[in-house]
């Protein structure tokens, strides 16, 4: 013992250990993933709202919270699946093929609206354990298997609609449920918000507190090293997908509810969306690496950014190039904090 | 952490009931041979050293007794009981930990993940049983227990990611996990074939600290000064056949060496019955 702790008192190690302070951000960095994108909010915030005073108000804050209700819900599955070491391209093609399919059931087949519900969650469980399958079965790429899934979904959904929307009075109440509005003080959220921070919340404890949570960063961090350890790799990816998949039909209830009513048409940028407010969040597209709740954050980033642009009169075109230049710095951030001196 | 080093207590009652026997193991990759009916013993208490040659088969072996590969042919006695080890898991339920040469740590997860990776401990209750609730706490002091019984006590701490550590201290944490869920015997595949000279003083001497503790190893080596430091009998593999054992006082490396490459008879050595 004696001889391993002397040594730890070598002059040259002292020096190795002495860190810079730019070395020390990189250690706070790789330590709390999540505090970049927490610091990019903040900032947003502040110089957005000292541009528009607007910004601030109990109104326009519910009114981002909303705004960003449907991808933040996405963003959840899509963190699942990127801390594999994946990635889901199908995620809106899934979310809206399970509206139209909750949509259309109750109104063209006369399904009972908590049926229809129950329906379009397992359709979205089966769409997302489809993907989860052609990963884990044909050990396709995900990327691949799921830019495919992504036009099978999307002709799908055209398929079963005719392209026609389904209106908000063909539609049950129960499907609707998610566009209540629910008065928090002075802020106006809705059911569907509250329920997208649920998903959070849940995903929050099982990432962190139970086995399963932990076996899915192991098998995005290394493989190999996960199989070697005895965890069954290919029943943690399937599930992942299955629970990605029940996530995106819950978020499509969230989005039958925001639009009022179901669209073939609808939320047409929420794939990439999704990946846009994972990576901002943080979440290493590597795998391994990251919280859930950074996904979080990231979605509003980009929900304040947009809105806070807006507000000061900025085109939407320079909304859509903020988001680009974010997207970038945010994936340089990740490659830096990565990379580790022992 | 008291680790006198103990005299190479040479297992010299060879009736003793060895923890794992090999018997004849076989095992070929289309034509090529990697076993040629290897038979194989290690006896309570003792650190056997594996050398041969590349291509000699000892990865193999220990693949074999690791459950990583089944053999052709061949049988596998755990206590005297015929045992069939199909996968890893397998030889883990039967006390036979296995530190691979890749480690098999996961690099961003803290410590503690990383010990308990795959068999995490639960909360005690409800919170257990229904919400499946990690018992983080318990985890960290158990793994920091285990890390501080193995003379390991440098570390800053234990949440953090194994990433962050040199190279002798992850294998120090690949190490104390297979030591800590190992019952019977614990092998480590070149264990400081990427290591310097002071972590592998360490590593060393970790060894010695788990057979002190009771715990028989299998030390799969190329380096020739660890072999002879550590080990109390050495089992020299050589084109798919074990063709002698000896011991670190019976033999000097260079004679390991010269029946290793066929240079020296091995008859002249005091093969095991």
């Amino acid at each position: 013992m004696s001889d391993v702790q002397a040594t730890t008192f070598d002059p040259a190690e002292r020096l190795l250990q002495r860190m810079t302070p730019v070395q020390r951000v990189h250690a706070i960095l790789h330590r709390y993933p999540a505090l970049s994108p927490a610091v990019v909010l903040v900032l947003a915030a502040v110089v957005l709202g000292s541009l528009n005073n607007r910004f601030f108000l109990p109104s326009n804050l519910s009114l981002v919270a909303q705004q960003v209700a449907v991808v933040g819900g996405l963003a959840v599955g899509q963190t699942l699946i990127i801390l594999t070491a994946g990635i889901d391209l199908s995620v809106g093609a899934i979310m809206v093929f399970t509206s139209i399919v909750m949509a259309g059931s109750a109104a063209n087949f006369g399904v009972p609206g908590p049926l229809a519900l129950v329906i379009g969650l397992l359709v979205g469980t089966l769409a997302g354990g489809l993907n989860g399958l052609l990963v884990t079965r044909l050990r396709l790429p995900p990327f691949i298997v799921t830019l495919g899934t992504l036009n099978i979904f999307m002709a799908l959904t055209l398929l079963v609609s005719n392209g026609a929307s389904i209106q908000g009075k063909d539609i049950p109440d129960i499907l609707q449920w998610t566009g209540l509005p629910i008065a928090l003080g002075p802020f106006r959220l809705t059911t569907g918000v509250l329920l997208m921070l649920a998903m959070y919340v849940i995903a929050t404890y099982v990432l962190r507190n139970t086995a399963f949570g932990r076996h899915i960063y192991a098998v995005g961090d290394d493989r190999e090293a996960a199989r070697l350890a005895g965890i069954a790799v290919n029943r943690i990816l399937l599930s992942a997908y299955l629970a990605a998949g029940f996530i995106f039909a819950v978020t499509a209830w969230i989005l039958i509810g925001r639009v009022g009513a179901a669209s073939p048409n609808a939320a047409t940028d929420a794939n990439l969306d999704s990946i846009t407010a994972v990576v901002i969040g943080g979440t290493s597209l590597f795998g391994g690496r990251g919280l859930i709740v950074g996904s979080l954050l990231g979605a509003l980033i980009v929900g304040v950014f947009r809105n806070g642009l807006a507000l000061a009169g900025v085109d939407v075109l320079y909304q859509t190039l903020v988001v680009g230049v974010l997207v970038i710095v945010a994936v340089a951030t990740d490659q830096w904090i990565r990379r580790v001196r022992a | 952490m008291t680790a006198d080093v103990a005299p190479a207590s040479a297992p010299v009652e060879e009736r003793r009931q060895p923890i794992i026997e090999a018997r004849g193991l076989i095992k070929t990759f289309g034509r090529v041979v990697g076993l040629d009916g290897t038979d194989f013993e290690l006896y309570p208490g003792e650190v056997l050293a594996v050398i041969g040659d590349n291509g000699a088969g000892k990865s193999t072996l220990i693949k074999c007794l690791s459950g990583a590969m089944v053999a052709d042919a061949g049988e596998i006695l755990v206590e005297g009981r015929e045992t069939v080890f199909r996968r890893p898991q397998d030889a883990r339920a039967a006390g036979i930990e296995t530190v691979y040469q890749s480690l098999a740590v996961a690099p961003a997860l803290d410590i503690a993940s990383n010990m308990f990776l795959g068999r995490e401990i639960r909360r005690s209750g409800p919170l257990g049983s229904v919400f499946r609730m990690l018992d983080h706490g318990r985890m960290r002091s158990m793994a920091r227990k285990q890390l501080q019984d193995l003379g390991i006590g440098t570390l800053q701490s234990i949440t953090q990611a194994v990433e962050t550590l040199s190279g002798g201290q992850r294998q120090a944490v690949a190490v104390a996990r297979a030591a800590a869920f190992g019952s019977k015997v614990i092998i480590l595949d070149e264990p400081t074939a990427a290591l310097g000279v002071r972590e592998t003083g360490q590593v060393l001497k970790l060894i010695r600290d788990l057979r002190d503790r009771g715990l028989p190893v299998i030390l799969i080596s190329h380096n020739m000064p660890n072999v002879f430091e550590v080990a109390d009998r050495i089992h020299i593999q050589r084109l798919g056949r074990r063709v002698a054992v000896v011991t670190p006082t019976s033999h000097t490396p260079s004679d390991a060496v010269a029946i290793m490459t066929g240079a020296m008879d091995a008859a002249t050595g005091p093969a095991a019955a």
